[in-house]
């Protein structure tokens, strides 16, 4: 039994005027445990508190209870109090007689009576209250950044930036990720590579930033603030720091006959091969699927004309461990595939593309040196058709493609048929939409100049099939606004694909124990609040791995992600809430039924040795909380049937007790 | 003859972040519901236990109410959702037992449904005033 | 009659036995009289040939004492699983309660396990009963020999079995049958049609036989927490002596609750209820609804399983609806 002090505080009229706050004080005085109860005009003025710190030492108060206002406005101010006065802050409890009381209530009687229980039931929580200490865990004071997209870039650049050393897992061999692929981009037609390379070698060469290319992240262990990851670095058969990029090897390797991903697949590399000319870090890869060497030992024509000497056929995986105190997601989306989408004869012809193979098309160092040619014969198109939405927006109970908007497909649309009609006028471009959607700053202006300026065709309705015939392509599809059936021969058709999260994400997020939602998106920890954080402490979020973006907004949200991950690592401890679960070992089953309601994850199962009563020692399965990582929402108390888990400041027994003062 | 008016007994479990606020806000705004209801303020409305209710019930509660966020606004993202499952499962097990059922409710309110907040008190304390004492649960093993 | 015969058992057992692959065995052991029989801990193969028994009565269901078996021995422990305690073996594997290759698991298809209940209500004076052609003979003092069919001494949880095929097992002794559509719920939505005053009248009279012997907790192959709730003074919930007579409807009610999507609807809780309570209708409640609400779920049909109750989709039902819908669905 603690002794208890009670203080009913009157709020001017705003409580004494529907309570009678000497009748509360009164009432609660001859509680068990309670030794000493006032009360005073204003608790939360200097003089009310310091009444509070007196009352503390002079009756060895070990718990006390505030009849005041909502805890929400006053309980961290108490708390303080407390402190200051050498009582351990969790011994406080507040008595909400205000919002919950006296201002709900007109009637002096009625309301003195509900204070009165109001402050039985806090009475009855203080006297099991136990102090409480948040718990410290430190901070190493590096980032690890998932992703070398614009996004990855962006939220390493400014890290960095702030002074701490930041790393770039990329799975690919060059981080840019898709923008390094885009021609233009909206609404500014600025060139891509013109703005992204910059920073790609801004972070290529930034002292506090290492790039881990051809990489990928195998294992993440810890928490906040700690954690422990393994990076596999696969071979890549050229050594790194010895390589020049000079790319005399690209240009003599006998295996031409590669698909180039970076194209699409629409021309050929070579086995051994640098993406593309910008590539950070500058430095040859063997494609092991493809090299003659790896495969059949026969060739080495790679190793013979590098002069660095900086091949290296034995080459082995390696995984490197390194200690992080924050991890950014930012692995990006990908268009989905076509391969459902079969009315639009993506598989029957070259000629019909994807938007992403549009952009490619179209770039100055892509398969035609941007020349708008048809990849099946090499010429003009004279009449093209943009279809979008193509799997975007679809009903919810249809297998093909995504229920959501993938956002960014109206705007580059229109910069695709404005940049073709500029260059070409002869050229016919139709596009056959929804919806156009287009807020953001300078979009909607953008979208009608393609459609005033550059006279685009833009058609509501959607195409229903095409068809090749001969050199053409035979585009059936409605005109909802004229109500009649359009049919165009067509010598190139555009997909507008949606996007989907990068296949990479889903096993990600089970590593990192964060939440995703059903279209594999990472999940905010609040939609509203805290866009840029995962629920899983220490984990945040940058660009279209969270939900589809465009570049400006990705680069928004890979600054506001950073600046998070900053105010993290200039912490030197994270001083935790103490008000989290806590497993009693002996009464645990080990069942893993908390483990699996845990939104964070902060529950793990360890095996450990207990002396048992008869002597004997017992290795027994028990849960073990992360108090760090914990937020103490409860949710495993309810699920843990032995009441093995409890919630520290939100007890069983507490909230029992309070339960039965109220119902006396 | 003076006729006692019947007042019931309501326990509300709140959740900190969107109903205990709730409740703060009605008495911001001085909405008014009846003094029968007591709130107990709880992190998450998944920090209720069954065993919290019945207890409620046990020792002369005539109905209880949990209220938490709104699903998909939980402060900790999922605990509304396991409340949701199992109060769904717990009220139709009390149902079953032939307990009235409008002895028990989960309402969701957010920080900004203070109107909320009192109109679903007053009427869940005339939903209960209505049915009177609570006696089925103490007398469910006492055959008369 | 069941399947397999004593012999073949024992016989598998001596060799396991002889084998060194097991060093102990769970099996049913003879009580007084044959229908007596009680679960019981043999640690040899001679043990077994003298006490061991297999017959109409072998209705208990092991799964939960290999939680301290398993913890008492190096090598493995020996058990005898019929279709329906192979889902609670399953169930225990999911919540990691004893090691997977600590055991050795023998199927043993089921006929169904007679109920000691209905042969005393049927008879008085039983001396012994023996399987037979065409049913159950049964000795009596006063009636003579009776042979009864089986199904007339079968208790619910037989009549409507839910399984005859085995969801666990190292070897299997026997023949393995289907998942069955049983009528196991028909008694569940027969309540529900009541109203519900009928239903309280119905609960009151069945509940106000309870003595808490705690009978249906410790049989319940779900119930194997470290220590019960209603047994921990720290948990607020244990009471010595009731305060009111509320303590054993919270009891009830939080044992069904605490065992929701966990049990695998063996029956063993009402088998064991010397007040013969039908304490499965409560969690068959919870199996019903957790079907109608989320899907179709049973414990225990596969390792690893997430249950409902620890699961959620965003579009669940609202507990106000879900008590309406078990109205409506009734």
């Amino acid at each position: 039994m603690q002794r208890i002090g009670v203080f009913v505080c009157h709020c001017g009229t705003n409580i004494a005027g529907t309570v009678d706050v000497k009748a509360v004080a009164a009432a609660l005085k001859n509680e068990p445990g309670v030794v000493f109860s006032t009360d005073y005009q204003y608790m939360c003025s200097q003089a009310g508190q310091d009444m509070i710190k007196e009352a503390i030492a002079e009756h060895h108060l070990g718990g006390i209870v505030i009849c005041s206002c909502s805890p929400r406005m006053h309980e961290a101010t108490f708390r303080k109090t407390a402190a200051a006065a050498g009582l351990n802050p969790y011994m406080v409890e507040i008595a909400n007689i205000r919002e919950q009381c006296s201002w709900v209530h007109k009637d002096m009687a009625v309301g003195t009576e509900k204070a009165i229980i109001l402050g039985k039931a806090a009475v009855a929580k203080v006297n099991l209250n136990t102090p409480l200490t948040p718990g410290q865990s430190p901070v190493t004071k590096r980032a690890l950044v998932i992703g070398g997209g614009i996004a990855g870039i962006q939220t390493a650049l400014d890290i960095a930036e702030a002074g701490f050393p930041v790393d770039i897992v990329e799975t690919k061999p060059t981080i840019g990720g898709k923008m390094a692929q885009l021609d233009k981009t909206f609404p500014t037609l600025d060139c891509a590579a013109c703005i992204l390379t910059p920073k790609m070698v801004d972070a290529g060469q930034h002292e506090n930033i290492r790039i881990f290319s051809y990489s990928e992240v195998t294992a993440v262990k810890g928490f906040v603030g700690n954690f422990d990851v393994t990076i596999k670095r696969k071979a890549r058969y050229v050594k790194e720091d010895v390589c020049t990029g000079c790319g005399l090897c690209t240009e003599k390797c006998p295996q031409k006959k590669v698909p180039n991903e970076f194209n699409l697949g629409m021309d050929n590399r070579r086995a051994i091969y640098i993406p593309f000319a910008q590539a950070v870090p500058k430095v040859a890869t063997i494609d092991p699927d493809y090299c003659m060497m790896l495969k059949s030992g026969k060739c080495g024509v790679c190793s013979k004309v590098c002069t660095a000497g900086a091949i290296d056929y034995k080459a082995k995986d390696e995984y490197i461990e390194e200690k992080y105190g924050a991890i950014v997601v930012a692995t990006g989306f990908n268009p989905i595939s076509m391969e459902k989408f079969d009315e639009y004869a993506y598989s029957q012809s070259k000629d019909v593309i994807t938007s992403l193979e549009f952009e490619r098309l179209t770039n100055a160092a892509g398969p035609t040196q941007g020349k708008l040619l048809r990849p099946s014969d090499g010429e003009h198109p004279h009449t093209i058709v943009f279809v979008q939405c193509v799997g975007s927006r679809c009903e919810a109970c249809s297998e093909k493609g995504k229920e959501y908007c993938s956002k960014i497909c109206c705007m580059y649309t229109a910069k695709h048929a404005m940049l073709t009609r500029d260059k070409y006028p002869d050229t016919d471009v139709y596009v056959f939409y929804i919806d156009v959607r287009t807020p953001g700053k300078n979009f909607d202006e953008f979208y009608r100049r393609a459609v005033e300026e550059y006279g685009v065709h833009y058609i509501k309705g959607m195409v229903g099939k095409v068809s090749p015939e001969g050199k053409k392509l035979h585009v059936q599809a409605s005109d909802l606004l004229a109500g009649k059936q359009l049919h165009i021969d067509a010598d190139l058709v555009v997909l507008a694909a949606a996007i989907e999260p990068d296949r990479s994400a889903r096993p990600l997020a089970t590593m990192l124990t964060a939440s995703m939602d059903t279209n594999d998106f990472f999940t905010e920890a609040h939609p509203k609040l805290r866009p840029v954080e995962s629920p899983t402490a220490g984990v945040f979020l940058s660009g279209a791995c969270q939900g589809p973006k465009d570049i400006p907004e990705t680069v928004s949200q890979a600054g506001a992600a950073a600046a998070k991950v900053i105010g993290l690592l200039c912490k030197d401890h994270l001083t935790g809430n103490p008000c989290v679960a806590h497993a009693d070992e002996m009464m645990c089953n080990g069942c893993s039924t908390c483990e699996r309601v845990c939104p964070y994850g902060a529950i793990t199962y360890v095996e450990k040795e207990f002396r048992m009563p008869d002597r004997t020692t017992k290795l027994r399965r028990v849960a073990s909380v992360n108090e760090a990582v914990c937020q103490g929402c409860g949710a495993c108390t309810v699920a843990c049937m032995s009441g093995a888990m409890d919630l520290r400041g939100f007890m069983n027994r507490q909230i029992q007790a309070e339960v039965d003062a109220i119902c006396k | 003859m003076q006729v006692t008016e019947y007042k019931p007994l309501i326990v509300a479990f709140c959740c900190n972040w969107c109903s205990y606020a709730g409740a703060d806000l009605a008495g911001n705004n001085r909405l008014s519901y009846p003094a029968d209801v007591k709130i107990i303020r709880v992190p998450c409305s998944c920090r209720v236990n069954p065993m919290f209710i019945l207890r409620a019930f046990q020792r002369g509660a005539d109905g209880v109410i949990l209220c938490g966020c709104h699903p998909g606004d939980c402060h900790y993202t999922t605990g509304n959702y396991y409340t949701r499952r199992r109060m769904a499962l717990l009220f139709s097990m009390l149902d079953y037992l032939g307990i009235e059922r409008e002895r028990t409710r989960v309402e969701w309110v957010s920080a900004a449904e203070g109107a909320k907040f009192a109109a679903t008190m007053n009427d869940f304390v005339a939903q209960v005033a209505a049915l009177g004492e609570n006696k089925r649960l103490e007398d469910l093993r006492c055959k008369k | 009659m069941q399947e397999i015969t004593r012999e073949a058992l024992l016989s598998r057992a001596a060799e396991l036995f002889r084998d060194g692959t097991v060093d102990r065995a769970l099996g049913w052991r003879a009580g007084e009289f044959d229908y007596d029989v009680t679960p019981g801990v043999f640690t040899s193969a001679e043990e077994l040939e003298n006490g061991f028994v297999w017959n109409d009565f072998c209705g208990a269901n092991f799964s939960k004492y290999l939680i301290r078996e398993t913890g008492l021995t190096e090598k493995k422990v020996l058990v005898f699983l019929k279709p329906c305690d192979t889902y609670s073996f399953n169930q225990l594997l999911t919540e990691h309660r004893f090691a997977r290759d600590k055991v050795y698991a023998v199927g043993v298809p089921c006929a169904g396990m007679a109920d000691v209940k209905l042969l005393r209500d049927r008879f008085d004076g039983v001396t012994s009963v023996e399987g037979a052609e065409g049913g159950v003979l049964v000795h009596t003092l006063y009636d003579g020999d009776v042979t009864l069919p089986q199904a007339e001494l079968l208790p619910d949880r037989c009549r409507n079995c839910k399984s005859k095929k085995h969801v666990a097992y190292d070897e299997l002794l026997g023949s393995d049958g289907e998942v069955l559509d049983s009528h196991r719920f028909d008694e569940v939505e027969q309540l529900e049609r009541m109203t519900p005053d009928e239903r309280f009248a119905f609960w009151q009279n069945e509940l106000s036989r309870c003595i808490r012997c705690n009978a249906c907790r410790d049989v319940c192959p779900a119930c194997t927490c470290e220590k019960c709730v209603f047994d921990n003074p720290a948990s607020g919930a244990a009471n010595k002596a009731p305060s009111s007579s509320f303590e054993e409807q919270m009891f009830h009610i939080i044992r069904a609750f605490h065992v929701a999507g966990r049990c695998t609807d063996c029956g063993e809780c009402s088998r064991v209820c010397p007040q013969h309570i039908p304490l499965h209708l409560l969690n068959r409640k919870f199996i019903r609804d957790i079907d109608r609400f989320y899907g179709e779920y049973q414990a225990g049909a596969e390792v690893g399983s997430r249950a409902p109750i620890v699961d959620y989709t965003e579009g669940d039902i609202e507990p106000g609806e879900a008590v309406e819908g078990g109205a409506r669905h009734a």
